[in-house]
């Protein structure tokens, strides 16, 4: 690196932490608007019923109500991709989800009472709940709109391949085949989703104050749904209580909340109690994946053969595509010569999935791992050993044209076998006699896209820069904070190359009106993508005014320096106010203000229709090896300690950083051992924090992070996406730890004391 | 506490005038008496720092202090603070260190145990009752004691490992002048 840096590296607190901390931060829910009014939606009571007559006059006649909608009273485009979800059911419904009317009265507690007013008349239906059953000839269909033009209930396929199967079996000692069940967990974001909508009918215009992760494409997409210019859709990100990928979609709570308000001509606020929460936002998506790998004698890895069954549940949404992240794992975790993957999702009449932090990597990486886990059994092999092989590197081009230009897949691997002294605890745990509490240890690596990920048709930010005459910098950045510090990073790095100090930055972020476009908060990618777009905008702006500060300084551009608020000449130490440049350059002729703006798009490709391609501007890679306790009396799984050696290209912000490594295994962690939102016959089973267990801060192990830093040149300083990470190998580290423990094979989730003792039981 | 049944209409009609303190400001108001002490706070009062993660007591946003006692706002009848004093997360920056920060949300904020905040501020009062019992007791807790404190409080977000080392800071630092109330 050509010089040290000042603020980069260094760890420092959240730019608006003071007001997180003291109750000023205004959340979805604490939008209050003159004369609003309360949303509530009445949902399905069966998930598979037709509905031969819904009558609200009642509901309607409640005093307080203000109106009334079904599916009768608007006229809107059904929502998805696959535009194969209507926002209000008409003659059926599918899911325990589905809305079939909505109120908008005076306050909350009139219009859950006009609910209960609605009368609505079904005919219960045998529904289908089984991917395997909706997959029979005779299976009716469950989504009237879907396509059906990849087999009938199947929402979304997807089939990958390269190298050369057949080869590659011929070439393998051992062939393992297995089959992973993975269960529906959800995102449980401490605040509820909420929407307030505003309409105006006086010019036509709809301000939405919306947690979207995506403001762009929620404009868009709601402007499809509503049938409105999306100009004249203004989306507003009041601070976001989480994301964690539950925001990537629109739902159709947002559009109902929208057309009350247009039918109003008042602000209406729908905000989901808990239950509704359990009941009615995303899951990740529940599936069965049947692997099955080889290697050579030497441990190499052959080839790789996936199937994957995924519960779509009764609707598409961005959930199906998880398979393009997916197939990565397969593609291109560790060196693969040849990999044939099959995914599709079918309906179902389930809750449907959305997307989950991760996008599918938990599920692939669970099972690629204990494959690995397995050979390495059948091979006689160390667990560490065979990893270690295979290990991708640097300048490596996968088999679905994945450049890995920096890789620290090795160094992970290497600092996480040495940190967590695995050689000598591997002999002692061997060696331990037969004893109630069994400890050992698990290895799990990760590969995810770590530079954006082109799968829209732009992966963009735009930002423009504005440098004030008193010496502040206002940032205004496409992109979207949702907890996970952005806004931070952004300051720092405009602290870094202006030398303005952090109290002196902005950073604006939360209007579609004003912020310039960005594809939205999600793969891991705001640092990278929003950081360079950044660095270009200010770049930009030096170009304005160092050429005035050379000529006042009497010096050349190169030998200018940005610090302590002040450009300073580095050969004659003299210097000048950078409030003084921004005033000269503006109140002289020819008179300008320092204002810029960039639009950054990372040099990745779109991928072509065999899903090859450079996806990604950057990717990161990560070693987990995690220690475990369990009682063979309780089936209790302790984890005692989680080592973590992930390549972050570089670190920015190491309290960020860790906040985002210990949150992400937790959140692993969790998936792991505890949490499964029940579904039986349609029904959420367990909607509520007492019967769906998250973890709480006595559960949490001890978390030691190693950052491999491998300085990538795309990357803002050499920085690499982060976010996703810490979560996705966590899962299968702890069942590999298990599995070693128990001398059991652990190939489901989650592993609660029932699903170990079972194990133990059906232990051969 | 004085009930007006002036109504006589039953249930619906029948009010509770209650006098409390919050935040050391002294309020009287006319409730149901069924109103949850949230939606006094927050619906009735604006003080929307405290939070509705669950309104069943699962997860911690919503906790605030009566009598210096953490409770969930939300399984807490209004018609309960005649009489008590009341602090929500508004009431602590407040305080006696004049504007700015108390020592338990600086320490939340610079060991940066604050991802999205919604768990946040119910998390800064559990923390505030607790440090004060402690120091009530004369007790300088280990860190498991500190994690079974915060077990009420749920945080999808940090993994917790930061809120804790926050909380461990308040004990580390040298025993100043600040005898926060």
């Amino acid at each position: 690196m050509k010089k040290s840096l000042k603020v980069i590296g260094k760890p420092t607190p959240k730019l608006d932490g003071h007001l997180r901390v003291s109750g000023k931060a205004v959340y979805g829910h604490d939008i209050s608007l003159p004369n609003m009014l309360y949303g509530a939606i009445l949902r399905a009571q069966y998930p598979c019923a037709k509905i031969k007559a819904i009558d609200v006059s009642k509901a309607a006649k409640l005093p307080g109500v203000v109106c009334v909608i079904t599916a009768d009273d608007v006229d809107v485009a059904h929502m998805s991709h696959k535009r194969d979800h209507p926002v209000l059911k008409k003659g059926e419904v599918n899911c325990i989800r589905d809305e079939i009317a909505a109120v908008a009265a005076s306050t909350k507690e009139i219009a859950r009472k006009a609910l209960r007013l609605i009368e609505v008349e079904y005919e219960v239906r045998e529904g289908i709940f089984d991917p395997a059953d909706a997959l029979q000839e005779d299976a009716p269909g469950i989504n009237k709109y879907a396509r059906g033009d990849e087999g009938k209930n199947i929402a979304q396929t997807f089939h990958y391949e390269h190298g050369d199967i057949e080869e590659q079996k011929a070439k393998s000692t051992c062939i393992v085949k297995r089959r992973y069940v993975l269960p529906r967990v959800t995102h449980c974001c401490l605040e509820t989703s909420v929407v307030t909508a505003d309409y105006s009918q006086s010019d036509g215009r709809l301000t939405l104050y919306s947690s979207t992760q995506v403001p762009f494409l929620y404009q868009r997409d709601m402007a499809r749904v509503l049938k409105m210019d999306p100009s004249n859709i203004r989306v507003v990100q009041p601070v976001i209580g989480g994301g964690f990928g539950s925001k990537l979609d629109m739902y159709p709570f947002e559009p109902i909340c929208a057309l009350l308000s247009m039918t109003c001509g008042q602000p209406v606020q729908i905000a989901f109690s808990r239950e509704e929460e359990f009941v009615a936002s995303p899951t990740r998506q529940a599936m069965v994946i049947d692997l099955t790998t080889g290697a050579d004698a030497e441990g190499r890895f052959t080839f790789r053969e996936v199937e994957i069954t995924k519960d779509n549940g009764a609707y598409t949404s961005w959930g199906a595509t998880t398979s393009f992240v997916m197939m990565q794992t397969f593609s291109s975790l560790y060196h693969a010569p040849a990999c044939v993957f099959d995914a599709r999702a079918v309906y179902t009449n389930n809750p449907y999935a959305g997307s989950f932090r991760g996008y599918g990597n938990p599920q692939s990486t669970f099972a690629l791992e204990r494959n690995i886990d397995l050979m390495a059994e059948e091979l006689a092999m160390d667990r560490a050993a065979i990893r270690l092989v295979n290990a991708n590197y640097k300048g490596e081009k996968t088999g679905q044209g994945l450049e890995y230009a920096t890789c620290g897949h090795k160094d992970a691997l290497d600092t996480v076998i040495a940190k967590s002294d695995y050689t000598r605890k591997k002999r002692e745990y061997k060696d331990a006699p037969s004893a109630r509490y069994k400890r050992a240890m698990g290895f799990a690596s990760m590969l995810h896209v770590a530079g954006g990920a082109k799968i829209y048709r732009s992966d963009g930010c735009g930002t423009t820069v504005k440098l004030d005459n008193f010496g502040h910098l206002i940032i205004i950045t496409g992109s979207s904070e949702i907890g996970q510090g952005s806004e931070t990073v952004l300051a720092m790095m405009a602290c870094e190359e202006l030398g303005i100090d952090m109290s002196k930055i902005k950073v604006i972020n939360t209007d579609t009106d004003i912020k310039p476009w960005d594809v939205g908060v999600h793969a891991s990618r705001t640092s990278f993508v929003a950081g360079n777009s950044l660095l270009g905008a200010i770049g930009r702006l030096k170009d304005k005014i160092s050429p005035w500060a050379a000529r006042y300084l009497k010096t050349d551009i190169e030998d200018l320096d940005y610090d302590n608020g002040e450009i300073g000449c580095k050969t004659s130490g003299r210097s000048v106010k950078i409030d003084k440049v921004v005033r000269e350059l503006h109140f002289q002729d020819p008179n300008v203000l320092c204002m810029e703006s960039y639009y950054y798009e990372p040099a990745s490709d779109f991928q072509d229709a065999g899903y090859k391609g450079n996806v990604s501007g950057a990717y990161a890679f990560a070693s987990q090896a995690i220690e475990v306790e369990v009682d063979t009396y309780t089936g209790q799984v302790k984890v005692l300690d989680v080592y973590v050696g992930q390549d972050v290209g570089r670190v920015l912000n190491p309290l960020g950083l860790m906040g985002q490594i210990e949150g992400g295994v937790v959140m692993g962690m969790g998936y792991a051992l505890t949490e499964e939102l029940v579904v039986a016959k349609g029904q959420v089973v367990n909607p509520t924090f007492h019967n769906y267990k998250i973890p709480s801060a006595c559960d949490i192990p001890e978390i030691h992070f190693y950052p491999i830093e491998t300085h990538d040149q795309a990357g803002p300083y050499g920085a690499k996406g982060v976010g996703e990470a810490p979560l996705i190998p966590t899962p299968a580290a702890i069942a590999n730890a298990v599995s070693n423990a128990l001398g059991v094979e652990i190939n489901a989730l989650p592993m609660t004391p029932e699903n170990v003792l079972k194990a133990i039981k059906d232990r051969p | 506490m004085s009930h007006d049944n002036s109504s006589r209409s039953g249930g619906f009609g029948h009010r509770l005038t209650i006098a409390f303190t919050i935040n050391g400001r002294g309020v009287t108001r006319e409730i149901r008496p069924a109103l949850r002490l949230i939606d006094l706070i927050r619906d009735d009062l604006g003080l929307k720092g405290t939070k509705p993660g669950c309104l069943e007591g699962e997860c911690g946003a919503c906790t605030v202090l009566v009598d210096g006692d953490a409770v969930n706002s939300c399984l807490y009848l209004a018609a309960n603070i005649d009489g008590k004093s009341v602090t929500t997360i508004e009431g602590l920056s407040a305080g006696v260190d004049g504007p700015g920060l108390d020592p338990v949300q600086r320490a939340v904020v610079e060991h940066g145990a604050v991802q999205c905040g919604f768990c946040t501020s119910g998390m800064i009062m559990a923390i505030e009752s607790f440090k004060r019992q402690c120091d009530t007791d004369g007790v300088v807790p280990n860190r498991e004691r500190i994690k079974k404190s915060l077990e009420g409080n749920l945080c999808r977000c940090t993994g917790y490992k930061k809120i804790i080392d926050a909380v461990q800071s308040l004990f580390e630092q040298v025993q100043g002048a600040d005898g926060a109330s």
